[in-house]
């Protein structure tokens, strides 16, 4: 079996909260931002991350890019530990792995012009080329993403939103990366070009052998995108399988409830009838609840739960749940009626 | 007789670049009761609409046409007036909660000047119907939280706030701007479930304003859908969205990935929403439309084509049904 | 890989295709500068006076230093503004001609403003991005060296560095420099905190762009706006240091002047019935400080991304 692009073991990050007006030497709290969490990435494959917020689907992100100190274990198919690299030896791999954000106008910045936002990756990495061959590819790169190569010398500001997220998926490519981590790239975008956005994405993926960490709220994108997809509760994995098997196929009561919720566009199905809500509201991450951290929310919530911790188990179609599988109509009508209540 | 008509409603704004047309010649009415979804993309004039009937127009915008709620004339109607309508007709509820709370305020506060304003309650007894209004959106200890500031809530429970905020003076029209766009899929589900419960029990209209085609789906009985600042296709969404009119909503509708099915690429719309300050020539969507004809550099007339249903396009509907995947 | 041969000969031709110029945010804001009337009507000012206080000097039929002797000693009655005698702004309590010494004291006034305003822009906007952007540590200490600073009376440190080395002019831009930057540091390191969580900066860290680069060319040139604001409400502060340091007759030495030894020789003689000697001086002083002012409005509005 060829080795995964990216393995990532027990990845956790914290950051200490320090209650208002505390003083120096007050003892801040933990917030586990992301808890344990493991996934293997072949490569050229595409892994979805789903969760609601809160869950840490975006620190993770940052956490293997480097952006935030994390533990743990990220190894690249070369056998190095991004985790626990030196910046030095980071640098050769921060061109490996690109990242696409979010908010498309706000991950430009507004004074520069658009060859020179796609160059500085290239001219970061690459400081020997010169001027004019990097002035070629980024004009090529422009072509390959959908924009008029003469456009160069605009700035951000005079395109539109899916034409920015144009930009920055060139600024990602132009230092020919393995991996893309793309953050909720579609979730500020217009219906209309959301699909435009998305499409090129997996062209651009088929053509050039990336792979992709798509982070996004939106499960139905997601599903559309992904090989694989990572179900995110509080910071812990709940959930993980093929696309297909976690969309047709979801055992852990959350995704279950997760999924439910997705509004379709399609007036004769009846929301109520599909909806199986949650109870309360999402704990304080600060102060997570013992053992299973959804059992405060979850329908099938036993004794056990509360006790032990769930670990993620099963080879292909991966579940952290003392009791997996599909919702009986018993436990759905349970929780409706503990919802109107 | 319908609740609220709005007849040929523009809304313009003057900007530093020229004048912004946001909103051109809508006519529109709600019935009682009634749920009317807006769907459109950012820059579609959606908000604007709702904005110009509740009088919340930013300074350099001005509104031209007619809008009656229950028999009365209130656009550019004086303050006094508008301020009446809106503390007991109709009532709005914004994407963002913070907008209509004031941080600085406990919600008891705020929910009874409501009333004491409006309705001339007493401060206790005011306080009092706030905490009922508070358990009709589902706020659990809703006697203990009324003391609470607004940050103490969580991103839901604000929602709820607002809404039950909305919902003190019993408005026959609610108007709710995007009001799940900012929350988790288990949330919206939950806001939205709140919502049609309440419109039934307060047996009010809602407006629903979205860019969402599955909200759209689930919530309203009608939709109305707006590109560069026209309606494009008006009428019951059983009907709309299996037969869509109109290549816009047809192209929205093929563009989006659905959770139930898995295809391989997805429908596109290319090209880029309109600048609306140099809106193209004759229909706004033609320089994207795939149907696009000679007869598109004139402005297509919103037209009745069927019972109930309206649309604005030149091409043939036979063409349209023909090529339901004509995006490339 | 990412360009390929085939491709490429369909793309030359795009890739020749005349490079559209774009419009900068720059080219934006000194649009949206130039079409504020009031802001115009301050530029315009400040340059009639910048003019002035270059080319005064060639109108002057006297020189700042001499006295001329036909007045001197009546003042009051041969001393008030004339064509006939070349003394256009008449003269000071000395026979001084009042048209130069106004000429040279400009110089020095808006010369100590810009320079002042210079040093606070420059220090003050490295200094605030430097803390701002690496944080932690390095910026309370950077933050905490400030807050020393501006917690000494400067005007007492300033009148005794004036009193103790001597009172010459790079020592008054010395101390004006040193207590100008303060302020602006703390604005820029605002600024630069809120900058810093910008997706912008992020993705340009996630590649790996060095720290350095970082501040010059993605946190400053984001910042410059605020400068510029700021810098020009600075330069009427700065003259207006100077001028109360003058005033209190430790500025610069005679026969140099400026605006503030211009009023304050005004002031003292103002009830001898030569209220030409406060009036000039007073009037450039006023003229200039509302010209900053309008300028630096126009400034605020035309950068303000909000008002698009």
């Amino acid at each position: 079996m060829t080795r995964p692009l990216l393995t990532v073991r027990d990845l956790r990050v914290s950051f200490p909260i320090r209650p208002s007006g505390a003083m120096p030497w007050t003892r801040s709290r933990l917030l586990r931002a992301v808890d344990g969490v493991d996934f293997t990435l072949p490569a050229g494959q595409t892994l979805g991350v789903v969760g609601e917020s809160g869950c840490g689907k975006s620190t993770l992100a940052r956490a293997l890019i480097g952006l935030v100190p994390a533990k743990g274990r990220a190894e690249w198919i070369d056998g190095a530990d991004l985790i626990g690299l030196s910046p030095r030896r980071m640098m050769a791999y921060r061109s490996q792995i690109q990242m696409i954000f979010q908010d498309p106008l706000a991950s430009l910045n507004p004074r520069m012009t658009v060859g020179q936002i796609i160059a500085e990756p290239l001219a970061t990495h690459r400081p020997d080329l010169p001027r004019a061959q990097i002035r070629d590819r980024v004009k090529a790169m422009m072509d390959r993403v959908g924009l008029l190569p003469s456009q160069i010398n605009r700035y951000p500001h005079e395109f539109s939103g899916g034409q920015c997220q144009r930009i920055g998926i060139a600024r990602a490519l132009i230092v020919e990366p393995r991996l893309i981590i793309c953050d909720e790239p579609v979730s500020a975008l217009d219906v209309s070009i959301q699909a435009q956005v998305i499409n090129l994405l997996m062209r651009l993926q088929a053509d050039l052998g990336l792979s992709l960490i798509f982070i996004a709220h939106d499960l139905s994108v997601v599903r559309h995108i992904s090989d694989r997809v990572m179900v995110l509760y509080l910071g812990k994995v709940m959930e993980i399988a093929s696309s297909d098997d976690l969309y047709s196929n979801p055992q852990h009561p959350y995704t279950q409830a997760l999924l439910s919720a997705v509004p379709v566009p399609d007036p004769s199905q009846d929301p109520a009838a599909r909806i199986v809500p949650l109870r309360g509201e999402l704990p304080s991450p600060t102060d997570p609840p013992s053992g299973c951290v959804f059992r405060t929310r979850c329908p099938r919530a036993a004794a056990r739960c509360a006790a032990e911790v769930p670990v993620l188990a099963g080879s292909d179609h991966q579940t952290a749940c003392h009791f997996p599988g599909p919702l009986t109509a018993q436990e759905i009508a349970r929780a409706r009626t503990v919802e109107a209540a | 007789m319908p609740l609220l008509r709005i007849e040929d409603l523009s809304v313009r704004f003057r900007t530093h670049d020229g004048a912004v047309q946001a909103v051109n010649n809508v006519t529109l009415s709600v019935d009682p009761g009634e749920t009317l979804g807006i769907v459109g993309e950012s820059g579609s004039g959606k908000s604007q609409l709702a904005f110009a009937v509740m009088g919340l127009l930013a300074r350099n915008g001005e509104a031209s046409g007619r809008v009656r709620l229950d028999g009365q004339d209130i656009l550019n109607a004086p303050p006094k007036v508008i301020n009446r309508v809106r503390a007991e007709k109709v009532a709005m509820i914004f994407q963002d909660p913070m907008t209509s709370l004031n941080p600085y305020m406990r919600v008891s506060d705020q929910m009874a000047e409501v009333l004491v304003l409006h309705k001339g309650l007493s401060k206790r007894d005011a306080v009092a119907e706030s905490v009922r209004m508070l358990d009709a959106v589902r706020i659990p200890d809703a006697r203990g939280r009324v003391r609470l500031y607004p940050h103490e809530f969580s991103g839901g429970m604000r929602q709820r706030v607002m809404i039950a905020m909305a919902l003190l003076c019993r408005p026959k029209l609610l108007i709710a701007d995007e009001p799940t766009t900012a929350l988790d899929v288990t949330v919206q589900a939950q806001i939205m479930t709140l919502l049609a419960d309440l419109q039934r029990d307060f047996g009010m209209a809602m407006i629903l304003i979205t860019h969402d085609l599955g909200v759209v789906a689930g919530a309203c009985e009608r939709v109305a859908v707006m590109y560069g600042g026209r309606i494009r296709e008006l009428g019951p969404v059983g009907p709309v969205f299996a037969d869509p009119a109109h290549p816009y909503t047809q192209g929205l509708l093929s563009a989006i990935p659905r959770i139930d099915a898995r295809d391989d690429e997805l429908a596109v719309i290319p090209g880029q929403p309109p600048d609306m300050s140099r809106p193209p020539p004759g229909c706004a969507f033609q320089p994207r439309c795939a149907y696009r004809r000679d007869a598109c550099d004139d402005r297509p007339p919103l037209a009745p084509f069927a019972p109930d249903r309206w649309r604005a396009c030149f091409a043939p509907l036979d063409e349209l049904r023909a090529g339901t995947k004509a995006f490339p | 890989m990412v360009i390929d041969e085939r491709k490429m000969r369909s793309l030359a031709a795009r890739m020749a295709q005349a490079e559209v110029r774009g419009r900068s945010p720059w080219a934006d804001a000194r649009r949206r500068f130039f079409r504020n009337k009031a802001a115009m009507a301050g530029l315009m000012i400040l340059v009639l006076v910048a003019l002035f206080a270059i080319f005064g000097g060639q109108a002057a039929v006297w020189s700042n230093e001499e006295l001329d002797f036909s007045v001197m000693g009546q003042v009051a009655t041969m001393g008030a503004p004339s064509w006939s005698n070349g003394h256009y702004f008449g003269t000071d309590d000395l026979g001084r001609d009042l048209f130069a010494r106004t000429v040279q004291g400009t110089q020095i006034s808006l010369l100590v403003g810009i320079v002042g305003a210079g040093i606070a822009v420059i220090v003050g906007t490295l200094y605030g991005a430097v803390a701002g952007y690496v944080g932690g540590r390095t910026d309370q200490a950077m933050m905490r060296l400030v807050d020393i600073l501006m917690s000494i009376p400067y005007m007492f440190v300033l009148i005794l560095l004036l009193v103790m080395f001597g009172r010459s002019m790079s020592m008054l831009f010395l101390g004006i420099g040193l207590i100008s930057w303060l302020d602006m540091a703390r604005i820029v390191r605002g600024q630069t905190l809120s900058l810093k969580n910008r997706e912008f900066i992020e993705a340009a860290r996630a590649t790996g762009v060095p720290t350095w680069r970082i501040i010059t060319r993605h946190v400053v040139p984001n910042l410059l706006g605020v400068v510029a604001v700021y810098a020009t409400l600075l330069v009427p502060l700065m003259i207006l240091t100077e001028s109360f340091i003058s005033f209190l007759g430790l500025g610069v030495q005679e026969p140099l002047t400026s605006w503030g030894a211009l009023i304050s020789e005004g002031a003292g003689t103002m009830n001898y019935g030569t209220l030409w000697q406060l009036a000039f001086p007073l009037f450039f002083f006023v003229i200039t400080l509302f010209g900053f002012f309008f300028v630096g409005d126009g400034l605020r509005d035309a950068l303000d991304p909000k008002d698009r």
